[in-house]
């Protein structure tokens, strides 16, 4: 019961900060409901005991990237930001892409014959025991059984950041 | 009995200690950080050769009640262009964060809120950071130049300063192989040697990137009097600017604490395994008894009778801890209550040292220019931490090809700690030369802000 009650609540609150998200006019309001948004996918991620993309989900999205918008945002001039046309003209081809992800999601709950919140982890110590530990089991699918698209992944990564180094850098 | 009342009383079987503790280290927490403030500025009178707060209560005692009652009766003000839903939500946010980080620490083994999170560290660490949105957001709904320059050299500080302090969690961590708090300070308590002796760059580098993140001086750019007024709590006042005050001391008990835990040993006692020491057991007994007898030869000079007994109350409070503390170790019967009474004497006395070495800093070193301290960050303490974690992993893998353990680890971290602090002359060298020629060509510029 307890579980479920999370569950919507952490989902519902997803959902309308990402709707609120986008609908403001203010960008800094934005910004607080994408925080929002994202705090409420890591309760989530927690109650899927998942406690290790919980905290990664906060300190990488929240704590680092979600600072860095906002430390962009106030550079911003906010008044001629808002004289802008805020939304991208491309109205049908957005449509499109919504639609086929939710056709997307609805297949999945079709296959899979469960609605939303069904076969949730109970919230019960007894239970949470016998799960193994989440951030030993993600080292060692990162470390051992995907090394190697894993470093792929990290190779890619300072790539772009020696990319963007260089082009920052003033010319001398 | 139907489901739902079902549910929720097994949630509540499972939840009401830690909710218990939660609201009693809420309530308490006010209190402690007053005293923290009261500690500081006494500090910083004596450093600078004056007495501090005097007039409430003996020595200034109760200064840090008066205090809190004169926030809480302030009128509370809002700038009227201001964002009046983004300016209440802000100190919440700061305090709110700060507040429940606490909840993962350890403080002895038997005082913990979230018990046993797999997380640990992790948790403690990241919820902390969250804080950091209260600033900013704060800085930016005042409407205020000070402001939002406070809060922009705020994130940029935060965002610098992290990279580093998480590299020098890692190098200790390393030895641990776990995040569960708990496990920690059982890991340091295996090997019998704390971590700050095994990682002793590591530990400096937190130590420095500590203080950054939690805004104290040298590195308090985000409220610095002298340029911004008071940065990103210019508009703030009453009991709103209170909360932030709150939040940024909970901030420093809360770095103290991950240090203690990773590097200090947390609960443990000096030298905890080792038998011939034992009578080291007795050090907070006489610690204790040393203040209360101080406490008593003082109390006779004080002018008024009030402040007497007051002194000898303090006394009276200093010899009930003592006793508390050596109950343990003279009645068998009281025995299990030892590792928790004495971790948390020791934990809290860790961390008071460690807050005490911050203010200490505070009062010694002049703040630093923005543009040198981003240069801190960025060019000599990330690359310092990140050689360190690179170090240190060399280091242990040469210990269990080895097969060392406990004080013997130093024989291979030792040349790792020396091979990083030659690393990091070396760098402090590249810097004053780029320093040398930068001046040649032109003059230094100041992107302060």
């Amino acid at each position: 019961m307890l579980d479920k009650l999370l569950f919507y609540f952490f989902a519902g609150v997803a959902v309308a900060s990402a709707v609120l998200m986008v609908t403001r006019r203010n960008v800094v309001h934005s910004a607080i409901f994408l925080i929002t948004a994202l705090l409420a996918t890591a309760g989530i991620f927690l109650q899927l005991r998942a406690e290790f993309l919980f905290i990664v989900q906060i300190i990488l999205y929240v704590g680092g990237i979600m600072v860095l918008f906002v430390f962009v945002i106030m550079l911003v001039n906010l008044d001629v930001a808002l004289q802008q046309i805020q939304f991208a003209r491309q109205k049908w081809v957005a449509l499109l892409v919504a639609l086929a992800l939710a056709a997307q999601v609805g297949f999945m709950f079709w296959t899979s014959g469960k609605m939303p919140g069904q076969g949730l982890p109970v919230l019960i110590a007894a239970v949470a025991e016998h799960l193994p530990p989440n951030s030993e089991t993600v080292a060692h699918s990162l470390f051992e059984s995907y090394l190697l698209p894993f470093e792929i992944a990290s190779v890619l990564l300072l790539v772009a950041m020696i990319g963007a180094v260089v082009m920052a850098k003033k010319r001398t | 009995m139907n489901a739902a009342s079902q549910a929720t009383l097994e949630f509540l079987k499972l939840y009401w200690a830690p909710l218990l503790c939660g609201v009693a280290i809420v309530a308490i927490l006010p209190l402690i950080v007053g005293y923290i403030v009261l500690v500081e500025r006494k500090l910083m009178a004596d450093m600078q050769a004056r007495l501090g707060p005097m007039r409430v209560g003996p020595h200034g005692l109760l200064q840090p009640i008066a205090d809190a009652l004169k926030l809480l009766i302030k009128e509370d003000i809002i700038p009227d262009n201001a964002d009046k839903l983004v300016f209440w939500l802000a100190p919440v946010l700061s305090v709110g964060a700060a507040l429940l980080s606490l909840a993962g620490l350890a403080i002895g083994p038997a005082f913990q809120i979230a018990q046993d999170i797999n997380i640990g560290i992790l948790f403690v660490v990241g919820i902390s950071a969250l804080g950091i949105f209260g600033i900013v957001l704060g800085g930016w709904a005042s409407n205020s130049h000070y402001s939002l320059m406070g809060a922009l050299r705020s994130s940029a500080q935060l965002v610098s300063y992290e990279t580093a302090a998480g590299m020098a969690l890692v190098s200790a961590l390393l030895f641990t192989g776990t995040l569960n708090i708990k496990s920690i300070v059982e890991a340091q308590s295996k090997e019998g040697i704390w971590f700050v002796m095994l990682a002793p760059v590591a530990f400096f580098t937190y130590l420095v990137a500590s203080i950054a993140e939690t805004n104290r001086a040298p590195f308090d750019l985000p409220e610095a009097e002298s340029e911004l007024v008071a940065g990103y709590m210019t508009e703030f006042s009453g009991f709103r600017w209170s909360l932030y005050f709150l939040a940024e001391y909970t901030n420093m008990i809360v770095v103290a604490s991950v240090a203690t835990t990773l590097f200090l040993g947390g609960w443990l006692r000096p030298f905890a395994g080792v038998g011939w020491l034992n009578f080291l057991d007795f050090v907070p007994t006489l610690l204790m008894a040393g203040v209360g007898a101080y406490c008593i030869v003082r109390a006779p000079k004080q002018p008024v009778r009030v402040q007497q007994l007051f002194m000898l109350a303090v006394a009276g409070l200093c010899f009930v801890l003592g006793l508390v503390l050596v109950v343990p170790l003279l009645l068998p019967i009281a025995k299990p209550f030892y590792a928790g009474i004495h971790g948390g004497f020791w934990f809290i006395f860790k961390v008071s040292l460690y807050i005490y070495f911050f203010m200490w800093l505070r009062f010694t070193i002049p703040r630093y220019r923005f543009d040198q301290l981003m240069r801190l960050g960025w060019h000599f303490l990330i690359p310092l931490s990140i050689i360190n974690v690179l170090l240190v992993g060399v280091a242990l893998i040469a210990g269990s090809y080895f097969n060392l353990h406990g004080w013997g680890l130093l024989l291979v971290t030792t040349p790792a700690a020396v091979t990083a602090l030659v690393v990091a002359l070396l760098i402090l060298g590249a810097e004053k030369e780029r320093d040398a020629r930068q001046n040649q060509t032109a003059a230094s510029d100041f992107y302060a802000g």
